[in-house]
């Protein structure tokens, strides 16, 4: 258990990287790094896919990022209808990762583009679920 | 080029909207139309593949249940899934049973009667067909996904909003000659003027409009494959299955190293199945591609090679792709109007190639193909199968 906070609605209980949720709740996001191999992560896994080690460390994120695509969703999937319209994009970060994440309802869906300077930070909704949004640079 | 398994019968049942039976017998229709149409005895079937996506089934393990009916016991039967290109799959699987000597004759069912769970219950597992750990939780869903490709798309090479409505333009333009497809009406560029009236210009998920989204259907389909001997023993008019592409990729967005040059499990499974059939994209007379998004239709005129990166909107705008043009893709109607019910999709699309290279297409038929293709995902791009076929 630990894994129900992740996010607006959660659909998995546990995972082995549930340590993931405190950090975020620490104002932290973080990815994995396998201490033998020494590949990168996000999101971040229990196992590394390169040398099959199971020994990871934790690390930083980097924060800022450039928008590769967006888009606005008008519909909803069932138990996500109240947040409609919500914004959704992936951000290309440095050292070759990429971040998946709702956008901010500061940045208005009329402001985003391809190419656009962000950064990412987490958050916590008024539910008490955690996640990570993207922010205008 | 090697004519070692063929395609002696086909069949699909009508898609529609809330079909009125169970899906043991809606997969009925598409096995009956088959049956009749190889002209052999449902006693001569060895084994069958029955293929669906499971998160619309109540029935649990549906091959048994739908074998039985089929009065098929106690032949061999399996269940095969890859979502929306799960009777492509079912081929390939079917195929290589053959291939292998293992069985003669092999019927491959594919069905989904998509209203047999609430529509609220279905938005709920379609925001599941993605990664339930990392991304499900943002609350995606598929159109939305379709949406990412085609922002990033339309930002590197140009391709507008009117292109992508042109391309549902086309669709329709077909389903209105179908008799078997749901949406049978025409569709023109007024329909994607912004205004309430215009039910095809609300916006779903930005850029993808309601009229850029394939229209959800119940359907079943059925191929029934044979091997040479039995082939050429049966069939007046074998199809020939010359080539097949598998390839998959990553379900999560973040792994994906591009976006602006379509689907890399489309472009795998072409080189596969063009390097097995031995021929090239322009040798393709005819293809049925998944066309479950506008965009995706764009994407896989590049990913097959009928145009280069960034070129497919030409294609459209010059209307090459139409019946009379010089590379006609999905004179059906497509998934955007013939309907896209997930389980069955992949089994329609052969069928009507088979028909095209028979000249047996009807309204649709196009002249004189010798060469068909097609490009059938599951997921978004998470799938892909390119399944080359030839007289």
């Amino acid at each position: 258990m630990g894994f129900e906070k992740f996010g607006r609605k959660s659909f998995t209980s546990a995972t082995k990287v549930n340590k993931f949720v405190e950090f975020l709740s620490a104002g932290e996001i973080k990815g994995t790094v396998c201490k033998r191999c020494g590949r990168k992560f996000f999101p971040p896994r229990a196992d590394c896919s390169e040398c099959l080690s199971s020994e990871m460390e934790w690390f930083n994120l980097p924060e800022r990022g450039k928008v590769l695509t967006y888009t606005t969703a008008f519909y909803a999937p069932f138990g996500f209808e109240m947040d409609t319209p919500y914004s959704m994009a992936l951000v290309e970060l440095s050292e070759g990762l990429k971040l998946f994440a709702r956008v901010s309802k500061d940045v208005s869906p009329e402001e985003l583009r391809t190419g656009m300077e962000v950064v990412v930070r987490p958050v916590t909704y008024e539910d008490g679920q955690v996640s990570f949004e993207i922010f205008k640079s | 080029m090697e004519k070692d398994v063929a395609i002696i019968g086909v069949g699909q049942s009508a898609f529609v909207r809330g079909y009125p039976g169970s899906i043991r017998e809606l997969c009925f229709e598409a096995f009956k139309e088959a049956v009749e149409d190889a002209g052999i005895s449902p006693k001569e079937i060895d084994a069958t593949v029955i293929c669906s996506a499971p998160e619309y089934d109540k029935q649990r393990s549906p091959a048994g249940v739908i074998a039985e009916y089929l009065d098929l016991i106690p032949k061999p039967t399996m269940y095969v899934e890859t979502v929306c290109s799960s009777s492509t799959t079912g081929t390939k699987v079917a195929y290589s049973m053959i291939k292998a000597g293992l069985h003669d004759i092999v019927a491959v069912i594919g069905f989904q009667k998509m209203s047999e769970i609430t529509s609220a219950e279905s938005q709920e597992r379609m925001g599941r067909g993605a990664d339930i750990q990392w991304e499900s939780p943002f609350g995606t869903m598929m159109p939305a996904y379709y949406a990412l490709y085609a922002r990033a798309y339309m930002d590197r090479w140009g391709l507008t909003l009117d292109d992508l409505a042109s391309v549902r333009v086309k669709a329709a333009t077909y389903g209105q000659i179908n008799e078997k497809a749901v949406y049978r009406k025409a569709v023109t560029m007024r329909d994607f003027e912004p205004s309430p009236e215009n039910r095809l210009s609300e916006p779903v998920a930005s850029p993808l409009r309601v009229g850029d989204c394939c229209a959800n259907a119940d359907g079943s389909s059925c191929i029934i494959l044979a091997s040479k001997e039995r082939a050429r023993a049966i069939s007046k008019k074998p199809v020939w299955i010359l080539g097949i592409g598998s390839a998959s990729e990553a379900v999560n967005m973040s792994a994906r190293p591009e976006f602006t040059m379509g689907l890399r499990v489309g472009i795998e499974a072409a080189r596969v199945a063009y390097k097995m059939a031995g021929v090239a994209p322009k040798d393709i007379d005819v293809a049925e591609v998944h066309d479950c998004f506008t965009i995706a239709e764009i994407m896989a005129y590049e990913n097959l090679g009928f145009a280069a990166p960034g070129e497919g909107k030409e294609l459209i705008r010059a209307k090459e792709t139409y019946k009379e043009g010089s590379i006609p893709v999905n004179v059906d109607g497509g998934l955007l109007s013939k309907g896209h019910p997930i389980g069955a999709t992949g089994g329609s699309q052969l069928r009507t190639i088979v028909l095209q290279l028979r000249g047996e297409a009807g309204a649709m038929q196009v002249k004189d193909p010798e060469i068909g293709l097609v490009h059938n995902i599951g997921g978004v791009g998470l799938y892909g199968n390119v399944i080359i076929l030839g007289r």
